[in-house]
């Protein structure tokens, strides 16, 4: 029994295959072999195919004359613009409608989540309520109802819903006055610009000062009048330079005004009302994870509820929060691809949908329309990871 | 020293209760439905405000909708005339006639009527096994794990798209619509998101930096693209990339995407649940002279699985509703097979479009729901575990 082990070298009974560092890099080769394998038996098959259905491959299609229209553009399009100007329309309508829902949803989802926590019986079963079907229902399925069963079921032209104010609903899209800007509107969005810069100043002073003396400085409503009043005192003594577009109604169109289309309002309900409700249980278990004997040192400290809310449990809860909110953001934004069922304009709907359709080149498009996705979600969660590594709990 | 008269005269008075008084109930405004509605409803004026508003949207939206769905709805007829508004009948609520005619449509799609059996014994087969595996207290569980992941696949595919060695006639898949498909997509996203989701997790928590490497990049890539963007890719790239003869057919290119999604989100669930091991487990298997794959299957797994089983479920119910997605690439799912009746001009009429989704909701809401409560008690079956 006096067999020595040297150290390093394995056991002469262990037969090379057994030896795990050779079967690891065994595993490796053989796992690279098949995914070379794989990847090359795709790409030449799909060369043969697209040679056989003859379609050009290469991006050369981005600067070919579209020639087809689309319902919403926030930049100036045409027929005849080219594919490329009509995939940044699309992808600018994908972001409008992915930032604005982000907007909608945050507001909806907080109400509900703490709705969920209220001691009020009734407002809590409603909240419970609503999180439970929109959350068991497919967002495609609302989203259809929201287009074919409540928008497209508003009457027509002729028989318009109008609004005090100039606003008219109809089945074609809402219609509201559109503002435009006179001569020396622009010294209101400079004091705007003033005014920002000036409460972002005041609230670093502030934190200066109260990290010095203790003294507490009204941050809120200091900046509330250099952001809202300020521009409005000078909006009022330049003569109200803004004046509104007013739609009209004529026989076969409303002229005028801004217009909101039924597909775009259609996606941003459903997606805002969807999400809402994830983010709902986000907050709730956000607020929940704090534990309650943080309200109660607070009290004890002397704080009130208020600042007990802002100063102690909120800054506690977006930590659980914000990680969970950005998925849900993500979501959001993926799933504004749904655009695709009822029309809306969005990246797929003109670039995977049209665009496909008419130019067959399956992978240049699928490719870059993953492309743009993967980049938003890359460059989101890169950006939160960021973030977390600053504001996480640092423990011992 | 004694106690004169007037000393006991006044120490007979006595300022203290001698006896204990009967405890007095609480005050009738404290207790019973009035003390619950003054606690729950009315405690302050910013709740009182609430509750009365709550209250307000609730008159507004029940009864309009139980007159829409039931009251006012029309309940016979032979085609769109009825659920037209007439002088006669101003207010036309849900047609109820266009789903009790389309309802075999909405089932089984453009299945050859008579061979919708053997869509009925593959529903039976499968209902089976979930009751099997799902049912806590039933005989040989085992058994029944085998029964739902190899027998009723098998059988299933070849009851459904037939075999003519056994007589039953081959039935071509874009034959096959509405609640069927909607079942099988989900069906067989399941089944294999399970399976590929844990070797990909595995393979991501991999010391093999190869393999690492390739799982990393698969769960990121299909996890940062729209579910659309990935059916998109499998309907119109998977048939450029094999050769012509082996082109899969549309419901086969669309499952292989959702099966792709369905593994990418259930290998992060699983990686969660396996961050949540403690290292001694891994360790203790190693002490013990086990190799990978006995410690993964025999320690690590059936933990890691255990306290994800809720996250588990939640990603199915997800799949679930996401199989509402094959629509957009052409395929005759539920939501589908609903679309395409509604604008039937049989039965085009203003409220056929909401009585269509109202169906389509209410079948949603009752699977999703019940795979969430059911969830919900597993966890906290669970949770009774863990308590000591």
């Amino acid at each position: 029994m006096s067999t020595e082990l040297k150290a390093g070298s394995p056991p002469a009974s262990v037969p090379f295959y057994n030896d795990p560092k050779v079967r690891s890099i065994a595993y490796q080769i053989a796992l690279c072999l098949v995914v070379a394998g794989l990847i090359y038996g795709a790409a030449s098959n799909a060369i043969e195919n697209l040679q056989r259905a003859r379609i050009a491959s290469g991006f050369g299609f981005w600067d070919n004359i579209a020639g087809f229209d689309i319902s919403q553009t926030l930049i100036s399009y045409s027929n005849t613009s080219t594919y490329g100007r009509a995939f940044w329309v699309g992808l600018l309508n994908t972001l409008l409608v992915a930032g604005l829902g982000i907007i909608f949803a945050t507001i909806l989802g907080f109400i509900i989540g703490i709705a969920r926590l209220s001691k009020n019986w009734l407002v809590n079963k409603a909240a419970t309520f609503y999180v439970e079907t929109i959350r068991n229902l497919p967002l495609l399925l609302q989203l259809l109802f929201w287009y074919n069963a409540v928008l497209k079921a508003l009457p027509d032209l002729r028989d318009s819903v109008k609004i005090p104010g100039g606003i008219y609903l109809n089945n074609r899209g809402l219609f509201m006055p559109a503002p435009s800007a006179q001569a020396g509107f622009g010294f209101v969005e400079l004091t705007l610009l003033v005014g920002v810069i000036g409460a972002i100043a005041y609230r670093y002073w502030a934190r200066k000062r109260q990290e010095q003396t203790g003294q507490q400085a009204p941050v809120f409503l200091v900046s509330l009048g250099l952001i809202v009043g300020l521009p409005l005192l000078v909006f009022l003594l330049a003569g109200m330079p803004l004046k509104f577009d007013f739609p009209e109604a004529g026989r076969f169109n409303i002229a005028g005004g801004l217009e909101v289309v039924p597909e775009f309002a259609a996606l941003l309900f459903g997606l805002s009302i969807y999400t809402a409700a994830f983010i709902a249980e986000v907050v709730r278990a956000g607020i929940l994870a704090v534990s309650h004997g943080q309200t109660e040192a607070s009290y004890s400290l002397g704080m009130k509820p208020g600042p007990t809310l802002r100063l102690i449990i909120v800054p506690q809860a977006m930590r659980v929060i914000i990680p969970p909110l950005t998925s849900q953001y993500l979501n959001l934004t993926k799933n504004s691809s749904l655009a695709v069922a009822i029309g809306y304009p969005d990246l797929v709907q003109v670039f995977t949908g049209t665009v496909l359709n008419q130019t067959g080149q399956a992978v240049e498009v699928v490719a870059i329309t993953m492309a743009v996705y993967l980049t938003i979600s890359l460059v989101t969660s890169f950006l939160m990871n960021v973030y977390n590594s600053r504001v996480k709990l640092v423990e011992r | 020293m004694t106690m004169s008269e007037g000393d006991l005269a006044v120490a007979r008075i006595n300022f203290v209760r001698q006896q204990t008084l009967e405890p007095q109930p609480p005050p009738s405004s404290m207790t019973g439905p009035v003390g619950w509605l003054r606690e729950n409803l009315f405690s302050t004026p910013f709740n009182i405000v609430l509750t009365i508003l709550i209250a307000l949207l609730f008159l507004w939206i029940v009864p309009d909708m139980l007159r829409y769905l039931i009251f006012d709805a029309v309940w016979s007829g032979a085609d769109r005339t009825v659920c037209l508004i007439t002088p006669e009948r101003p207010v036309v609520g849900a047609c109820w006639p266009f789903v009790f005619e389309r309802l075999p449509y909405f089932i089984y799609g453009s299945y050859p009527i008579p061979e919708r059996w053997r869509v009925d014994v593959f529903f039976v087969m499968l209902a089976v096994a979930i009751v099997w595996l799902l049912w806590l207290n039933a005989p040989r569980r085992d058994l029944g794990v085998i029964y739902a992941f190899v027998v009723t696949p098998v059988c299933s595919y070849i009851l459904l798209s037939g075999w003519s060695l056994i007589g039953l006639p081959k039935v071509d898949t874009v034959l096959w619509g509405g609640v069927l498909v909607t079942i099988v997509v989900s069906a067989v996203g399941i089944v294999i998101s399970l399976p590929l989701g844990i070797l990909l997790a595995l393979g991501r928590r991999s010391a093999m930096p190869a393999v690492k490497l390739f799982s990393v990049i698969f769960i990121e890539f299909v996890r940062g693209v729209p579910l659309v963007t990935v059916l998109f890719m499998a309907s119109v790239m998977l048939p450029l990339f094999v050769p012509e003869h082996l082109s899969p057919d549309k419901l086969l290119r669309a499952l292989i995407g959702i099966a792709m999604f369905a593994s990418a989100y259930m290998a992060e669930v699983v990686r969660a649940g396996l961050a949540a091991i403690p290292k001694g487990q891994f360790e203790g298997a190693q002490a013990v002279g086990l190799g990978y794959w006995q410690m993964m299957r025999l320690i690590v797994l059936p933990q890691a699985l255990k306290i994800t089983i809720p996250n588990i479920v939640n990603t199915y119910i997800g799949l679930f509703k996401d199989t509402t997605l094959v629509f957009i690439v052409g395929i005759f799912d539920l939501l589908r097979t609903i679309e395409v009746s509604r604008i039937d001009p049989k039965w085009a009429a203003p409220s056929t479009s909401a009585t269509g989704y109202a169906v389509a909701a209410f079948f949603y809401l009752i699977c999703c729901y019940g795979m969430s409560r059911y969830a919900q008690e597993t966890e906290k079956r669970l949770r009774k575990a863990d308590r000591r």
